[in-house]
Formats: structure tokens, sequence, C-alpha cells
């Protein structure tokens, strides 16, 4: 295995991942340009796609992928 | 779904029409014919390669790559989403930008080849071994009490109530910190079917000890 500087607490909330329900990485993938976009239009992202916040917090990919989005789309406005 | 997670809220207001018009502009050139789909096709090919190319130079570090392997890379991923995005034109439901649409495509294309990339050498470190050491590897003299036994007592639930395969699927994405893209790649499945095994894994373990504290 791999050394990791992550604390205990990390490496914990990733065992035990989010607590509420959470969307698929195949419907994180199919929203994530609408949840971005309403994120940065600054509306209520969390509120219309319920599950998406959680998703983000288990799935490192789909948290680099959004991140990547965000960023991209902030680079480029 | 991976529980009970409420239906996608519409939008509170109406779209931009100019959003819209963009959009349907995209869409009606990326289905028509000849030189205004080629056009449109290359218009939009340049877009995602600009997105591959954003993704990929955020890992150059993990990389070991020249300037021209990551742009070969970029394009190649480019190529795939072109590819995608062409196939799914249905699938658009004018909900975001028709960019924000199509860069996540591109964006998943390069982050999955970097991802691969970065461990196409290495071995998966698959090691039973690693949930017995994991108290003497994380346990901080400054860590307290309650936390030392909260961990003490999801070891215990690994074992007792996982399976084999959810154990080698948690220790690998979570302790060996293996991208998901790579495990589904080198297990033959899915990064949802693995995402699927360990959101099973995990509600397995909050039912025994609990949510994170």
């Amino acid at each position: 295995m791999t050394e990791s500087r992550r604390t205990q607490a990390e490496i914990v909330a990733g065992l035990l991942g989010p607590a509420g329900p959470e969307l698929t990485c195949e419907e994180c993938f199919e929203l994530l340009d609408v949840y971005v976009d309403s994120e940065r239009s600054g509306e209520d992202a969390d509120a219309r796609i319920p599950g998406m916040r959680a998703h983000l917090t288990g799935c490192p990919a789909c948290a680099e992928e959004h991140s990547t989005l965000t960023d991209l789309l902030s680079t480029l406005s | 779904m991976t529980g009970s997670v409420p239906a996608v809220q519409p939008a509170s207001g109406l779209a931009p029409p100019d959003r819209d018009a963009e959009a349907r502009a995209w869409l009606a050139s990326l289905r028509s014919t000849g030189a205004e789909r080629e056009t449109a096709a290359r218009e939009l090919h340049a877009l995602l390669l600009r997105a591959a190319r954003f993704e990929l130079s955020r890992r150059r570090g993990q990389l070991a790559a020249t300037r021209e392997a990551l742009d070969d890379l970029a394009v190649q991923s480019a190529d795939d989403a072109l590819s995608a995005i062409l196939a799914k034109l249905d699938d658009y439901r004018f909900e975001s930008r028709f960019t924000t649409w199509a860069y996540k495509f591109a964006i998943l294309e390069a982050a999955t080849r970097a991802r691969r990339r970065a461990w196409q050498d290495r071995e998966l470190p698959i090691d039973p071994d690693a949930w017995t050491r994991l108290p003497s590897r994380t346990l901080d003299p400054a860590e307290d009490l309650e936390r030392r036994e909260h961990l003490r007592a999801i070891i215990e639930a690994v074992r007792t109530e996982l399976s084999p395969h959810q154990r080698e699927v948690l220790g690998a994405l979570v302790l060996a910190e293996v991208p998901i893209d790579v495990l589904a790649e080198r297990l033959g499945t899915t990064r949802g079917a693995l995402y699927k095994t360990l959101h099973d894994a995990r509600r397995k373990l909050r039912a025994v000890v609990g949510a994170t504290t």
C-alpha cells in the first residue's frame, strides 16, 4: 500500500462515505453540466439536484471532474 | 440512484434565451450535412481539445509524459468526446449551456486517460494485511481515544461484515487511493459498478459503527 499523509479522520470519512442518499456515477455525469451551470448562476444547485453534493463527497473521480469543469468555465469567462 | 434521492427540480426561472438559441444553432449545424456539419464538428472539436488540454495540464505532475505525448492524449480525448457527443445529441435537454454539456465529455475522457496512464506501469496494491496495519499507520498520539476506538470498530466491521470483493474494492479505492477508472479497467468492470460496490460496503459499515464522527 502507498503511504498516505491523510489524517485518520479523512480515512474514516473515505471508509464510511457520505451518510445521505447520493447519485450514482452515471447520474452524476448526466447532470454535472446542469449542476455546475446552476452553481455558477447563483441558483441553489443542491436543491435542484439532490444527492449530487453527497456523491461528490464520496467519489473522488467525479469530484475531480466537477472541479475541472468549474475551473475551466471560470477560466473561459 | 443509491438511496432515496428526490427527483431533479426544474430551474427556478426560464432558460436564458441566448443560451437556448446558442444550443439550437449547435444542434442544427451538427445535425445538418455537408460543409455546415463539418465546420460545426471542427469548431466543437477545437473546444473539446481546449477542455482536454486544460484537464491534462492539471495532471502534468502525475504524468511522466512529454509535451507531445500529452497533446496526443488530448487529441484522442477530444476525438472520443466528439464521437460520444454526436451520438448523444438527443440527450441534450437545454438545462445547461450546450458548451458546458459538451465540455464534460472531454474532461471525462481526458481524466480517465490520465489516471490510467499514471498507473500503467504500477501493480495494483492489493494487500490483505493493509487492514491490520491501518491502526499503526494512522493512529497518531494526538488522536483521541474515541477516534481510535471508532477506527478499530470500522476495521472489525470490515473483517466481519464485508464480502472479500467489497474488502478488496474498499481497500484499493480508499486505503491505497487507486483511481476508480484504473481499478475498473484492471478488474474488467465499470466505474459505476465499482462505485455501487463501494456504496454498499460503506452502508454496511455505517450500519454497524455509525456515521463519521
